[in-house]
């Protein structure tokens, strides 16, 4: 194999290079379109769902008398919507300490085979400085009133 | 009087840079020659001024002068004094200003100590700094001065988010800092080389102990981020792919694979282009990092400025960076030979696949982390996490754990893979019986069952150079390469083991409940509430007893602090030889049964071999300090000798 050209020695490196990047550009590529996880509106969410066990974010209000803790204290159950739709959400686990009522929420999880939204994890507003992006995202109206109900 | 003291030494550090640039690119073009005596010089002062400017900041917030607008909205005078001073790097403008100062002084001593190179490319190399340098004075100076005054003093400060209120971020960012900085230097040697066409061994000895620098402190940062984040989010995770993790992960990938390369250039002269190109690409990744974290594009405690300003001014800084090195290489790089030739079974080979699978990795960390930002722009949110970057980072990194059991027993130039073989017998046959245990007996996942056999066959490969040697005479660079790969193993087999053996249970307790986790039994005493220099706080107090032994005590808690106003969750760890358990306190339970007591949310954990993760990181880095306490020491050898043989002729002479 001492054979090989200083030149094509060179060449063999450049294509093996550009062969392991452009390869694992195109794997990017095709696990993105099955494994990015979208961000919903219980609007959009109700009009067109998402595969049931496609993990999605699901974000919005939580209203107002349907936060209900499950017997084991743990699991809890609410209602996101947004005015358009509502979405029944379950949720095992911490919640975050400014997670209530009338407040916003974002929730990561998947739409169950019932319609439920099971939350892995739920996002809320930490403080002043640190609002989950989505929820800078709103429309105007939903931002005041998730700011009015984090406040 | 100290804040337009400090503004002052900024604005002539800057002015310095400037001059530095000036005189550099003069003295290399020709029409400038006697200004190039003045470069090394100006170098120098630049980092001593960088120096005074980021000491007057720590005072000012020492001492909480309220007046300076920075100070008033990130600290406050009820903190702790380690706060206090952590507080001045704890901010979007403070820490560009420890970015430049680190810079500035890394830049002074390579122009006081590195002589080994051609002056013409120590010039390149000190205007390249320069020129980089220059840019992040103007962000500073121009986007996000650090000593602007208020028009009248504020009252009080507005505090310092509590998540960072954590010894840990006492060093956690200037550590990741001089990482990236590290690489600055040697992107500017990288330029430098290729200004003067000077790309050979000399120039990867003098690069190296920088990339060696960067890389140790990388590594400690993102084990250190790593912990802080377990520990400090309550949600018993260690890695979240979250893009600020990704955005320390991505010059890591980089260094490492640059490291590898840099040694290749610097002992067998092979690989030059390819060294310079991973310069260049270690260093944006910095950047893409810093623009990341720094822009606000990103929500996360590290995101102080939410300014699209500084956004752009960033991104224009990094295209101009990125661009511009690119378009040197694309004209400089066939002037580059190729150098050295070697067989595809050697040792270069090997590190060559090594790069690639790194680079690889690195486009996959990369496509995932931007990916977001791109589809917003198209009106698409979306994130992007474990189920994405966890196998598609494996499909490159499992193969390269094979390469790295077997390339460091491979000889340079040419090898045949025969020699080795009966070398890799045992570890093979481990890896082997570990797989197939952890798949049926163990009942892991297939990703984690790969981990637990490949960490366990690397683990054993890695030690597999000193067989053979006399242990003593081991040059340290070696001994360097041995406990990072042995590292690198046993965090792998921590995070693999945390992956395939932790056991979690969510319930809600009343005081007097006992709960069974794994080999654990766990009580909660009672709930009382505490108070804390600027937190109050509900502490559990629970006694843990492993396999029915003596209890031992844990206190989680749910802090509340006051200044910003915030809760957070302190979780309490109980490390045993074999694991550590895990307990997070969570709010009151509502709902159902009887009034009289109260039950509380509980999460608790059981996580088999998890602090191997760190364990490991930190034997990563310091296989990085021996090696770098090697090299450095053969090149004093070498210049000591220098001047011995120099000092004889003289006298030899008289």
């Amino acid at each position: 194999m001492t054979a090989i050209k200083p030149k094509h020695q060179r060449l063999v490196l450049m294509v093996v290079a550009l062969a392991a990047l452009i390869g694992a550009g195109l794997l990017a590529a095709w696990a993105l379109r099955s494994q990015a996880s979208f961000f919903y509106v219980p609007g959009d969410m109700a009009a067109s769902p998402p595969a049931v066990g496609r993990a999605v974010r699901l974000g919005g209000m939580v209203e107002a008398g349907s936060l209900k803790t499950g017997p084991d204290g743990v699991t809890l159950t609410f209602v996101v919507g947004d005015g358009k739709a509502r979405i029944p959400v379950r949720f095992k686990g911490i919640a975050p300490d400014l997670f209530q009522e009338r407040s916003g929420v974002v929730a990561e999880g998947r739409l169950g085979p019932d319609g439920t939204f099971v939350a892995d994890n739920l996002l809320a507003k930490h403080d002043e400085n640190y609002v989950p992006r989505e929820m800078k995202d709103m429309t105007a109206d939903q931002a005041k009133q998730t700011v009015a109900g984090t406040r | 009087m100290i804040a337009e003291f400090g503004l002052a030494a900024l604005w002539l550090a800057a002015a310095l840079a400037a001059l530095q640039l000036v005189a550099g690119a003069l003295a290399l073009t020709g029409t400038g020659a006697a200004l190039a005596a003045l470069v090394r010089p100006v170098a120098a002062v630049q980092g001593v001024l960088g120096l005074i400017a980021f000491a007057a900041l720590i005072y000012l917030f020492s001492v909480t002068d309220l007046s300076v607008k920075l100070v008033a909205a990130n600290s406050h005078s009820a903190k702790p004094m380690l706060y206090k001073l952590a507080g001045t790097w704890g901010n979007h403008e403070g820490s560009m200003l420890l970015w430049v100062t680190v810079m500035g002084l890394a830049g002074a001593v390579v122009a006081l100590v590195e002589r080994r190179l051609p002056e013409r490319t120590m010039i390149a190399t000190l205007a390249g700094q320069a020129w980089v340098s220059l840019g992040f004075y103007a962000f500073l100076l121009l986007a996000s001065n650090p000593f602007e005054r208020l028009a009248s003093p504020a009252a009080e400060g507005s505090g310092l988010n509590p998540l960072l209120q954590d010894p840990g971020l006492a060093f956690h960012p200037p550590t990741l800092y001089l990482g990236y900085v590290g690489l600055s230097v040697a992107f500017s040697f990288a330029i430098g080389a290729l200004i003067t066409r000077e790309v050979g061994p000399a120039f990867a000895r003098a690069m190296r102990p920088w990339v060696l620098g960067a890389w140790i402190f990388l590594t400690l940062g993102i084990t250190a981020g790593s912990y802080w984040a377990y520990y400090e989010l309550g949600w018993g995770g260690w890695w979240f792919w979250d893009p600020v993790e990704n955005a320390s992960l991505m010059p890591w990938l980089a260094a490492t694979a640059l490291l590898h390369s840099v040694s290749v250039l610097a002992s067998r002269n092979a690989l030059r282009a390819w060294t310079v190109m991973l310069g260049v690409v270690a260093f944006s990744m910095s950047m893409v990092g810093t623009f990341l974290v720094r822009s606000g594009i990103l929500t996360s405690v590290h995101a102080f400025a939410v300014d699209p300003e500084r956004g752009s001014f960033i991104l224009g800084l990094l295209s101009l960076y990125i661009g511009g090195a690119l378009a040197l290489f694309a004209v400089r790089a066939a002037t580059v030979s190729e150098g050295e030739r070697f067989a595809p079974v050697s040792r270069e080979a090997a590190l060559v696949v090594n790069n690639v699978l790194l680079s690889a990795t690195l486009g996959i960390v990369l496509i995932g982390t931007l990916y977001p930002l791109v589809a917003e722009t198209f009106g698409a949110k979306v994130s992007v996490g474990p189920p994405y970057f966890n196998p598609m980072s494996a499909i490159f990194i499992l193969p390269m754990l094979v390469v790295m059991a077997v390339g460091p027993l491979l000889r340079w130039r040419r090898d045949q893979v025969a020699r080795v073989r009966s070398g890799l017998i045992v570890p093979a046959m481990a890896a082997l019986a570990m797989l197939i245990w952890a798949l049926t007996e163990a009942g892991a996942s297939l990703l984690a069952a790969l981990g637990l056999a490949l960490g366990l066959a690397l683990a054993l490969a890695s030690l597999l150079p000193l067989r053979g040697r006399n242990l003593r005479r081991t040059p340290l660079s070696v001994w360097g390469m041995v406990v990072a790969h042995f590292g690198i193993a046993v965090a792998l087999l921590g995070a693999a083991s945390d992956a395939a053996f932790t056991q979690e249970k969510l319930v809600a307790m009343r005081p007097g409940d006992q709960i069974a986790l794994g080999p654990w039994s766990i009580a909660l005493k009672r709930i009382m509430p505490v108070a804390g220099p600027n937190w109050t706080a509900l502490e559990a107090d629970m006694f843990a007893s492993y396999q029915g032994g003596e209890p031992t005590e844990i206190r989680p808690q749910a802090r509340s602090f006051w200044a910003p106003p915030q809760q957070t969750s302190e979780s309490a760890l109980v490390t045993r030889w074999n694991g550590q358990l895990y307990a997070v306190l969570g709010a009151e339970a509502e709902g159902a049964g009887p009034a009289a007591a109260t039950r509380w949310q509980v999460r608790l954990w059981w996580k088999p071999f998890v602090p191997l993760i760190w364990y490991g990181g930190v034997l990563v880095a310091l296989g990085g300090v021996l090696a770098l306490i090697g090299r450095v020491a053969a090149d004093l050898r070498r210049i000591i000798a220098r001047g011995m043989i120099a000092y004889r002729r003289e006298r030899m002479g008289r």
